[in-house]
């Protein structure tokens, strides 16, 4: 990697006036185990590297008056699972122990998961976050690539195993800067979008701002869950992944939000699948039908159609987890022949 | 002739030979003390980092190095495959070396490299080594081999035959007259060695003398390729490796980045480390040739295969060689065969031995089919190939197999969970299924030479240019010794790792274990049995009547005539004792012998809603002559099951289609199991004493073979749809499963 | 493993940072000292950087910011048990812990560990149990992956000492090992937790 200015600041406006003054070339490291290896691939190539992990600030998990759960960026992937005020929220808990890798767990911090550079082995190889305008991507090994959102140049997935869940569950982000008075609260989802050029990023951040904070709602005693299809455990991206939050009066959806990942530019959220579901009452035919519903408007490319049926599972199993009920699955972490 | 002058002790007399010993270098390991190449850092070292080429097939027109001379740093800028005055240099894979940059730190090396400016001219790539029409129209395959055996039954063509319209008449007879025929297409992909610890080396030049630390498998024999190139002579290159970290089958030469490594050391004047990067690692050290094949078997009514017909193809890269046409069938060899097979030539660097070269890979392409033969027949699997042991081309070994394949069957209660394929109890989406392969390996002994010195204080060192790849090497030298000299493991000082100490040949091709066993007991032998004279004549006992035993020399059976070892040693008189002993590889010996058999089964889940494969259980049933170290021996068979599964279901080398470039040649992206992935693995060595009499034999290879098709047979039974190609991604495993339900 | 710590307050003031600001870490303070770029507070060369690695205080001339720690602790301070394997920190192999909390050095930069505990695998306790367990149940063959393997189960333990076959297989997925030591790895983290081994 080439050499850079670090910074350590300590408070947030000292972390934003270190990004807002790097002419547009500043990095944000909180733990390090997505960019430092994509520096010293030079796919990234910062000026300045400002590092907010010591900011007091952005190393809390606290709850605010109105019972709102606020996550500091610093805060690592461990502390958010450890943290009662997350028991609440079995997506984000699941997600969290299927990285299954304590490294990353304990390293890793839950605004850096959510703002991994895309999953795109042209990107970080070297090709650009576009890789030539979607080019290489539609004639090259496209398998792991998106199924969906996935019409103009970009069509890497985005990587985040978190987001999902956190989508599903209404979370927002806190976006400081680019001057120290500037604070912004967006729904999560809102922090992605699909580039168009390559002069876009994944994300809306602009120079000099800084997510502070992830803002999961109360617990409005919502069921939630999360699947991930993987090709083995551990830290390697999922295949495909799914998340919902839905409210159940007895028996009869009466809510839901269901949000894919690794499947789109963005994390991806499957309105037609919660709609499939309101009203009616719950079961596996229920679940089946609202993966079916998730991909609507998928269009795979040469080699990642199977992708489609994977998330149309995730959803269905997210769904049953979150109900409680069978998801029919394998086992994780098998340890003899006797376990199924 | 056999030597009968050495022998091992029987079973009931071993006091080591065949036990569980703690590696003699465990500790050092796990508490991160050992000193791998990598590790070692020579007073003013510079670093090096090389510029791999982003192109799969090129010409280098030119390298600008002017800016990499400039960061700050940097010492030296070396050119490796850069154009001379004879004109451009073609490069015919992702990631050859082009340059390197010495530098005082990693990272300005680094930078350096990304500054370097070199001028590509592209040139047309191929990678698509599993169509073979496609590499025929872009004129890249080449012929390598085959040929015909039919059944003497069946008479000799007619003077008017055309021998092989003929022959071709014969296979065609076969198999019309075959009650069941199998026709299948099978594949296995290209893998990566991926040694953690990458190829290189850290050394530095004494005047004329090169000394060089490097991650190698051939201690011994490195000093002639160092010398070659470099203009010195072998004598003038010492070579050193107490650790390496993996190389299975790839370290055995010290490469072309080795020498450039010599080179730079001698421009700059000073020590240097040249690892290669974890890309370089996996696109230029080192890789495994794929097989694909198109197969037609024919069998009677008992499922006895009585003909097969193939033609099968891969890539070595861009040499455009393949799996070797005679380990086609694999083990089972019916009384007619035809086969073939055709190199694809891709722009991937040239495969390099990789355990049990060939072996995997046919293994696969064979016994899929005859698994599909039990799928097509709805017959149990472990019947159909027991009943085909009356055609195997080992049949000495048809009673050996028939005992594993029976012993295994028990331990992961085939009897129990056995279905007809495809028809197994479905919870949820989950279905479960068995099955089994087998395998064969030779494992004869390498040439190996040791000095065992034996102080008069008792001090006992062994030395021996061989090396530890993890295999527990040094332990089993430090056990044949100590058995020998009736002392404790630790009694012994094992000196190893050093192209200055006797001559041992290279670890590959599971040869170590009998080598070192060999010259070690060999040496040990001949010791005592001078201690031996000595002390008979103090004991008052016929030399041949003593025995080396718990730390005394003494009588046998006669334990109050009895000499402390220490006090023995004392009669060697001032200087040491010095015995050489050498074994010459091929040479027949009571200690070490050739040629195992081995079963593998595996019991796996398939998620058919995801194409997830999830191993519940495998066993290993192996034969492997005399055990000398029991802990280590069952850690090789766990690793090569693991290996097993890694083929079977994550690891392959993805090329882009258009560019050729090696996608996932970072591990982010080169899937291995992790230690989830793995279910519960079961080794059992089959050692009657029949087995155990016949000596040491290699065990490194046979185990990482038939795991593989095992599993595939597993997923075949559990599905009952075949996944051709492994590994067996939940791409493939899904695409398997709707080809299927459209035939259907 | 403590929670951070939880306390109810508005929204306004917690933004506001108000009581947060903290004295300047180590780090800053030696950066901002000698920095020899332009922008305050931040800089590209550290001339003289402390680490406090097992429990010793260490002072490493120039190093740059683009350092890792990895870099630091086998090239400045040669203690080469943590290995480089990956890039990215895919195989774990340079696992460490700081603050008692695993990391891999090879993807944290040493500037932002200043003024932190850094354990290396050389800063077990000779009698930890760990690798006594690593070598009774023969957990390694080439031992390249194995001390990051070693920290890998030891941060786990310290967090789960009660772990179950099944917990380990599914927390311990951040390493790879090549050579296919995964079997004996569970037994002997298995043996740990059962108390088979002393330490």
């Amino acid at each position: 990697m080439n050499n850079f200015e670090y910074a350590q600041p300590q408070t947030i406006p000292e972390a934003i006036e270190l990004l807002a003054t790097a002419d547009n070339n500043a990095v944000v490291l909180a733990g390090g185990t997505d960019v430092i290896g994509l520096m010293k691939r030079f796919v990234v190539n910062p000026d300045r590297v400002v590092n907010i992990a010591e900011i007091p600030e952005l190393q809390r998990i606290t709850t605010d008056d109105t019972g709102n759960t606020w996550i500091g960026a610093a805060v690592h992937l461990d502390q958010v699972l450890d943290s009662r005020s997350m028991n609440a929220f079995p997506a984000i808990k699941q997600t969290i122990q299927g990285i299954s890798s304590i490294q990353l767990q304990c390293q890793g911090t839950l605004v850096g998961e959510l703002l991994r550079r895309p999953n795109c082995w042209y990107f970080r190889n070297g090709h650009g976050l576009l890789a030539d305008s979607g080019r290489m991507v539609v004639h090259g090994d496209n398998r792991f690539h998106a199924i969906l959102g996935n019409r103009g140049a970009a069509k890497f997935v985005n990587p985040s195993r978190l987001a999902p869940a956190l989508i599903s569950l209404g979370a927002k982000v806190r976006i400081a800067g680019p001057t120290a008075d500037d604070e912004r609260i967006i729904d999560l989802e809102a922090l992605y979008r699909t580039p168009r050029s390559d002069r876009e990023m994944e994300n809306v951040l602009e120079p000099g701002q800084l997510v502070t904070h992830v803002m999961v709602p109360r617990d409005a005693g919502h069921l939630s869950a999360a699947y991930e299809v993987r090709h083995g455990e551990g830290p390697d991206a999922p295949l495909a992944a799914a998340a919902v939050s839905m409210s159940v009066v007895r028996g009869v959806v009466r809510g839901a939000k269901v949000v894919l990942g690794q499947v789109a530019p963005t994390p991806w959220i499957a309105a037609g699948a919660a709609n499939a579901m309101l009203g009616l009452p719950l079961s596996e035919e229920l679940a089946a039908r609202a993966g079916m519903e998730s991909t609507a408007g998928a269009m795979p490319l040469s080699q990642n159609e199977y992708k489609i049926q994977l998330a149309q599972v995730a959803v269905k199993r997210a769904i049953l987890r979150a109900a409680g009920l069978d998801t029919g699955d394998i086992p994780s972490c098998m340890a003899s022949a006797e376990l199924i | 002739m056999a030597d009968t002058k050495y022998s091992w002790p029987a079973s009931h007399q071993a006091q080591l030979i065949g036990k569980r010993v703690d590696r003699l270098d465990g500790l050092v390991k796990s508490t991160g003390a050992a000193k791998y190449t990598y590790d070692l850092n020579l007073d003013k070292q510079l670093i090096v980092r090389a510029l791999g080429c982003p192109f799969a097939h090129c010409r280098v027109v030119s390298v600008d190095t002017s800016e990499a001379e400039k960061v700050p740093g940097v010492v030296v800028v070396h050119l490796i495959n850069a154009p001379k005055e004879d004109g451009p240099v073609e490069i015919q894979a992702q990631g050859t070396l082009i340059a390197a940059v010495a530098a005082e730190t990693e990272a300005a090396a680094a930078e350096a490299c990304a500054k370097l400016k070199v001028a590509y001219e592209e040139l047309d790539v191929f990678v698509d080594d599993h169509d073979l029409a496609a590499a025929e129209a872009a004129k890249r395959t080449k012929a390598a081999g085959g040929g015909i055996e039919l059944d003497e039954a069946l008479g000799e063509p007619g003077d008017d035959d055309d021998e092989s319209e003929w022959e071709d008449k014969m296979i065609q007879r076969l198999l019309v007259e075959s009650k069941y025929v199998v026709e299948g297409r099978y594949g296995i992909d290209a893998i990566t060695h991926c040694c953690l610890e990458p190829h290189g080396s850290t050394l530095q030049w004494e005047g004329n003398k090169l000394k060089v630390h490097l991650s190698t498998q051939n201690v011994s024999q490195c000093d002639d390729g160092f010398a070659a190139a470099l203009g010195i002579t072998a004598d003038e290159v010492d070579v050193h490796c107490d650790y390496i970290g993996g190389g299975f089958g790839s370290k055995f030469q010290p490469n072309y980045w080795g020498i450039a490594a010599a080179e730079i050391a001698k421009k700059a004047g000073r020590p240097v480390k040249f690892m290669l990067t974890r890309e370089q690692e996996l696109q230029i050290a080192g890789n495994r040739p794929s097989g694909y094949i198109d197969v037609k078997l024919g069998a009677d009514e008992n499922g006895v295969v009585k003909v097969w017909d193939s033609h099968h193809w891969g890539t070595s890269g861009f040499n455009g060689s393949t799996v070797s046409v005679g380990t086609v069938p694999y083990v089972y060899k019916p009384k007619n065969i035809r086969r073939r097979a055709t190199g694809v030539v891709t722009n991937n660097e040239p495969s390099v031995a990789w355990r049990a070269p060939n072996h995997p890979q046919a293994c696969l392409l064979t016994q899929t089919a005859y698994d599909d033969l039990a799928a097509k027949m709805q017959a149990d699997s472990f019947d159909i190939f027991l009943r085909n042991l009356e055609n195997i081309d080992t049949p000495e070994k048809a009673s050996v197999y028939a005992e594993e394949m029976r012993i295994a069957a028990e331990l992961i209660q085939w009897r129990k969970y056995w279905h007809p394929h495809g028809k197994g109890h479905k919870r949820g989406s989950v279905v479960d299924g068995l099955g089994i392969g087998i395998h064969k390996w030779g494992g004869t002994a390498n040439t190996s030479s040791c000095l065992l010195r034996i102080h008069p204080d008792g001090g006992v060192e062994s030395y021996c240019g061989t090396q530890d790849l993890g295999t527990g090497t040094r332990t089993v030298c430090a056990m044949v010794v100590a058995e020998t000299l009736g002392l404790p493991v630790d009694a012994v000082k094992v000196n190893i790792g050093s192209s200055t100490y006797p001559f041992s040949g290279a670890s590959g091709g599971s040869t170590t274990v009998g080598a070192v066993s060999e010259s070690h007991r060999r040496a040990a032998q001949d010791a005592i049995a001078q201690i031996f004279e000595k002390v008979a004549a103090k004991l008052d006992v016929p030399a041949d009547q003593l025995e080396a035993i718990g730390g005394k020399i003494q009588a046998k059976g006669y334990g109050d005539k009895a000499m402390p070892w220490k006090q023995a040693c004392s009669l060697i008189g001032i200087r040491p004792l010095e015995v050489t002993s050498n074994y010459q590889r091929g040479t027949a010996s009571p200690l070490s012998n050739e040629g195992v058999a081995g079963v593998q089964m595996a019991h796996v889940a398939v998620d058919t809603d995801t194409g997830e494969v999830k191993i519940k259980r495998m066993v290993a049933v192996q034969d492997i002559g005399l055990i000398i170290n029991r802990k280590t021996a069952e850690s090789q068979v766990y690793g090569a099951m693991i290996m097993s599964i890694a083929a079977a279901i994550f690891e392959q080398r993805i090329n882009d289609p258009k560019t050729g470039a090696f996608l996932n040649s970072e591990l982010d992206a080169y899937r291995l199991p992790r230690l989830g992935d793995t279910g519960e693995l079961v080794v059992h060595f089959h050692e009657p004493e029949s087995e155990r009499s016949r000596g040491v034999i290699g065990l490194g290879e046979p185990p990482a073979i038939s795991g593989i098709a095992a599993i595939s047979n597993a997923v075949c039974n559990a599905t009952g749809v075949r996944v051709p190609t492994v590994p067996m991604t939940p791409k493939r495993v899904l695409d398997a499963l709707r080809a299927a339900k459209a035939n259907a | 493993m403590s929670e951070p710590t939880t306390d109810q307050f508005s929204r306004r003031a917690f933004f506001k940072g108000s009581g947060a600001v903290a004295a300047a870490t180590m780090v800053s303070s030696e950066v901002a000292g000698q920095d020899v770029a332009a922008s305050p507070n931040a800089t590209r060369l550290i001339k003289g950087m402390t680490l406090k690695v097992n429990g010793k205080q260490y002072t490493i001339e120039n190093v740059e910011a683009r350092t890792t720690l990895l870099d630091v602790l086998r090239l400045r301070l040669n203690l080469t048990g943590a290995k480089p394997v990956s890039m990215d920190g895919s195989s774990g192999a340079s696992t460490v812990l700081i603050d008692g909390r695993p990391a891999m050095a090879s993807t944290t930069l040493a500037a932002s560990v200043v003024g932190k505990e850094i354990t290396t695998i050389e800063g077990l306790p000779a009698n930890d149990a760990v690798p006594h367990a690593f070598v009774a149940d023969d957990a390694q063959q080439c031992g390249f992956c194995t001390p990051g393997f070693v920290m890998a189960v030891r941060a786990f333990l310290n967090r789960h000492p009660e772990a179950t076959d099944e917990q380990l297989r599914s927390g311990l997925n951040g390493n790879i090992c090549r050579c296919g030591t995964y079997a004996n790895i569970i037994r002997a983290a298995v043996s740990i937790v059962k108390g088979e081994q002393n330490g």
